[in-house]
């Protein structure tokens, strides 16, 4: 009885991280621009994989009886590394629309305003002095 | 019913796969590349451990943590050649 739970839960985790992934891609194809096309392969980072992963655990806890923490370090893994390459991939799009590409790849939102006070966007900016940056260049 | 679940797991993450090569051959910036890429190595990533699941083998998970770290460092590395101009500066 609990092997035929376990057994149905596993396939539910593996049907629903399967299918978050491939909305996750449609996403990617069917979304306007970048910063939009961004939004969409988050879902298939940590419900998809996330769901393909505790599958995994309970599967070899029902298989062989043995609990197996690698699946833990990979969402570990991609949960602390993944907002990092996003928020990377957003200043690519910032340069590269400061850079003269066509402004209908903005996207609905347009370019992002400039933040209040004096200061421009922190990645358009010169070093500042004394910054580790800023003394590794000389 | 773990198979006919492996089964289905297989051909959402095979589609997956195919629509995000469209959009990495598609572009049109290179932003859009990039994700494409990155969304690929996720996606082969929840492969990688659906084989493990299917063939009931815990060794294709190292290859799984494997791929998480190099992907992720890809990426890193393919956005700074864009911002930059270089990698290691």
């Amino acid at each position: 009885m609990i092997a035929l739970v376990a057994e149905i839960v596993v396939s539910l985790m593996i049907v629903a991280g399967a299918s978050f992934a491939l909305i996750g891609s449609w996403g990617l194809v069917r979304l306007p621009t970048l910063m939009e096309r961004l939004h969409g392969p988050t879902k298939a980072t940590t419900l998809g994989l996330g769901g393909m992963l505790v599958g995994s655990v309970l599967f070899f806890r029902l298989d062989q009886n043995l609990w197996s923490a690698h699946e833990l370090l990979i969402t570990l893994f991609l949960f602390i590394t993944a907002p990092i390459a996003a928020n990377m991939i957003a200043k690519v799009h910032l340069h590269s629309l400061r850079a003269g590409d066509p402004p209908d790849n903005a996207g609905p939102a347009g370019t992002p305003p400039p933040p209040p006070g004096a200061a421009d966007w922190a990645t358009y900016e010169a070093p500042h002095r004394d910054t580790p940056v800023a003394t590794s260049e000389t | 019913m773990i198979g006919y679940a492996v089964i289905f797991a297989f051909a959402c993450l095979s589609l997956a796969l195919g629509l995000n090569l469209w959009r990495l051959f598609r572009g049109p910036t290179i932003g859009d590349r990039i994700v494409a890429l990155d969304t690929m190595v996720i996606n082969a990533i929840a492969l990688i451990v659906l084989i493990g699941i299917a063939r009931a083998n815990a060794v294709y998970f190292e290859a799984a943590l494997l791929l998480a770290m190099v992907g992720f460092v890809g990426t890193v590395a393919y956005c700074k050649f864009v911002l930059r101009g270089d990698i290691v500066e």
